[in-house]
């Protein structure tokens, strides 16, 4: 009997079945070596798998749509050629091989020494990894919908696998009951599972409830389809508010020497076509001020604070309708005039809609002035993956009780002013924080230096 | 090592009808079994299709016959791994026709490699991408970025690929589950960065990942 066995193919290192999915010759066809007899299916992956050996494919063990391990034994094929047509397959196995068949199902038992070493080798990988490796899709389902851990049962399959028995037998023993909502657990929901399960349950539940409400149309009323800035800014303001513990503070700030620096340079920056907005002079200071104040430039990161190790200020844009963000990378590093010029220049190309990726990308601050349509103050949110935003309120003209220098009385006086609110990420920025910067801002603000 | 380094062959398709990819990377899986050309991928983009794999399931398509002719969506089942996918206009499919006989066999391994691939794309572009252990395929916070569903044909050779969703009208996704995965959503690189992402740019990007991952 040189009958060449045909076996379920060892696809990957971490591969422990597979799924005959079709079988490309029948029972009684010549094939030759190398020649696709059949196909299978594992985790994302379609496999032909070729004839080891020319000859008659003479029985076939393993019908389309079953699993079996690795090494198993799918088919043999008698190079001699000689077709056994008229037996079906099962009855093949049954009446011609029982022996051989034992020995087949217990061909797997001879890798499972291999358990110990696999499970070592994992403690080196990640927990993703070693899920991967323990389970198959089938399993990992029927964990997600049931709340288990993979990794909480013992597997009996190969190399330690957790096998489809081994967890239904997992949810008997132990009662669970299948949730009604499925929840996937996020890669960060597994870093903590061994510590802290409960705060994993509380972030899953955090998110899940994320969803705009629906409410009843009425008749005068028409409804349109949100389009994609506003889909993507509405989702992104909703999570910037749920995770971010937002506080304001303001201040009022003297524009009376910028003014005076404004008129000053006005004929000079019209000689370099430049154009230097208030918003500028308010970039320049906050990148300055920022260096002093890593938490107001940094992020909340899981456990973690990220202090930004850039200055990249993003400035919000009204796009009429519809915001958008471009960023000034490393503002801390350009001048008075260079920042002037990069506000202008973003600010047209995202009315235009010609900024590339890295433009809106990456800031650790962010300025808005919807003072310049005349609202004076503002609770702006926090942009997520950053820890503050400063509002700029309406520019203008104020009365106000100042010191004369001269004489040293109080007088009434009329001088350009503005209320400056932050907004602030409360789990990294302190109300002393922010009125600190805020001080340093007014204090810079006010005293501009002439040759910035 | 025991194998030169690969030099991989690019082959822009543009946008090429589902039916003709199939007989294309038929064609081309038999020449580099018979080494008549070099490891090489496909890049191109296909008319709206929805497409199912070996492990599908029909109920994961959630409309109509009528419906799915009415939106111009065509129906294929095809010889790759995975559950329901859908192609069309604004997603960058990838097709590496690649011999994995000399260094990767491993079927694993490939899937993590065009994952790599993927996510350092996704990074790239300055998008966080992550596997997931729910599945294949890459994720951001926002959903399923990049879909991957393969094929080896005996010999070791690769066909079918990935799929990742540049500005994909995400809308049409609305008509299947993708992958079989409920509870997830599906996000573009458009939909992460809130802007107009070139095309050429991500294939250049895709070309130098998959010439970095595949060439160590």
């Amino acid at each position: 009997m040189a009958r060449i066995e045909v076996p379920m193919p060892q696809m990957g290192e971490s591969i422990a079945e597979g799924t005959v999915s079709k079988w490309l010759k029948q029972v009684g066809d010549p094939v030759e070596r190398d020649e696709p007899i059949l196909e299978i299916s594992t985790d994302k992956v379609d496999a032909e798998i070729p004839a080891p050996s020319a000859g008659t494919l003479v029985e076939v063990m393993v019908g389309e749509g079953e699993t079996v391990e690795v090494g198993t034994v799918v088919a043999l094929i008698d190079p001699e050629g000689i077709a056994l047509v008229e037996a079906t397959p099962e009855e093949t196995v049954k009446a011609d091989l029982p022996t051989g068949l034992e020995g087949i199902q217990e061909s797997p038992a001879l890798v499972k020494p291999s358990v110990a070493v696999t499970q070592t080798a994992a403690v080196s990988q990640s927990a993703e990894e070693r899920l991967r490796m323990r389970s198959t899709p089938v399993v990992r389902k029927i964990a997600t919908e049931h709340g288990i851990d993979v990794a909480n049962i013992i597997g009996s399959g190969h190399a330690g696998r957790v096998t489809k028995q081994d967890i239904m037998a997992f949810i008997e023993s132990s009662g669970t009951t299948r949730m009604d909502a499925p929840v996937t657990p996020t890669s960060q929901d597994l870093k903590g599972v061994a510590i802290q399960s409960e705060q994993s349950d509380f972030w899953a539940s955090f998110y899940k409830e994320a969803r705009h409400p629906e409410y009843p149309v009425r008749p005068a009323d028409r409804v349109e389809g949100m389009d994609k800035i506003r889909r993507l800014t509405a989702e992104h303001m909703v999570v910037a508010k749920r995770v971010a513990p937002h506080v304001h503070s303001f201040i009022e700030i003297d524009f009376s020497v910028i003014d005076r620096i404004r008129t000053a340079s006005r004929s000079r920056w019209e000689a370099q076509n430049a154009r230097v907005s208030y918003t500028a002079f308010v970039a320049w200071v906050v990148s300055r001020v920022l260096r002093d104040f890593p938490m107001v430039n940094s992020a909340v990161s899981g456990n973690n604070v990220i202090y930004r190790g850039n200055v990249n200020l993003g400035m919000a844009v009204d796009l009429d309708p519809g915001l958008i963000v471009p960023v000034i990378h490393d503002a801390d590093h350009l001048g008075l005039v260079g920042i002037g010029n990069k506000i202008v220049d973003l600010a047209a190309r995202a009315r235009g809609r010609k900024l590339i990726p890295d433009e809106i990308q990456g800031a650790t601050f962010t300025i808005t002035n919807p003072g310049v349509l005349g609202t004076m103050v503002g609770l702006p949110v926090i942009p997520k993956g950053t820890s503050a935003i400063l509002g700029i309120g309406s520019i203008e003209k104020r009365v106000v009780a100042v010191t004369d220098q001269q004489t040293e009385a109080d007088v009434i006086a009329i001088r350009k002013r503005s209320l400056f609110s932050l907004g602030y990420d409360h789990r990294i920025v302190d109300g002393a924080d922010a009125a600190r910067f805020l001080s340093a801002l007014k204090e810079m603000l006010e005293s501009f230096p002439e040759d910035a | 090592m025991n194998s030169a380094p690969r030099s991989i062959a690019v082959r822009e398709l543009g946008v090429m009808e589902y039916s003709e990819a199939l007989e294309l990377q038929a064609c081309l899986v038999q020449e580099r079994r018979e080494a008549t050309i070099p490891d090489t991928i496909l890049l191109l983009e296909h008319p709206h299709v929805i497409t199912l794999g070996s492990s599908s399931d029909l109920t994961h398509v959630l409309i109509g016959k009528k419906e799915l002719e009415k939106r111009g969506i065509k129906l294929f089942k095809v010889g790759r791994g995975g559950d329901v996918t859908y192609h069309g206009p604004g997603q960058l499919v990838v097709y590496p026709i690649i011999d994995l006989k000399p260094d990767r066999k491993d079927l694993h391994r490939y899937l993590r490699d065009l994952e790599s691939v993927l996510i350092q794309v996704a990074c790239s572009f300055g998008v966080q991408a992550n596997r997931d252990p729910s599945g294949t395929g890459v994720f951001t916070e926002l959903g399923k970025l990049g879909a991957i569903g393969v094929r080896i044909s005996s010999g070791w050779i690769t066909s079918h690929g990935v799929a990742l969703n540049v500005s994909t009208q995400l809308d049409f996704f609305e008509t299947i589950v993708p992958c079989g995965i409920r509870d997830r959503g599906v996000s573009s690189l458009e939909r992460e960065l809130q802007c107009a992402v070139p095309m050429t740019q991500v294939k250049k990007c895709i070309v130098e990942s998959f010439e970095q991952v595949f060439t160590c």
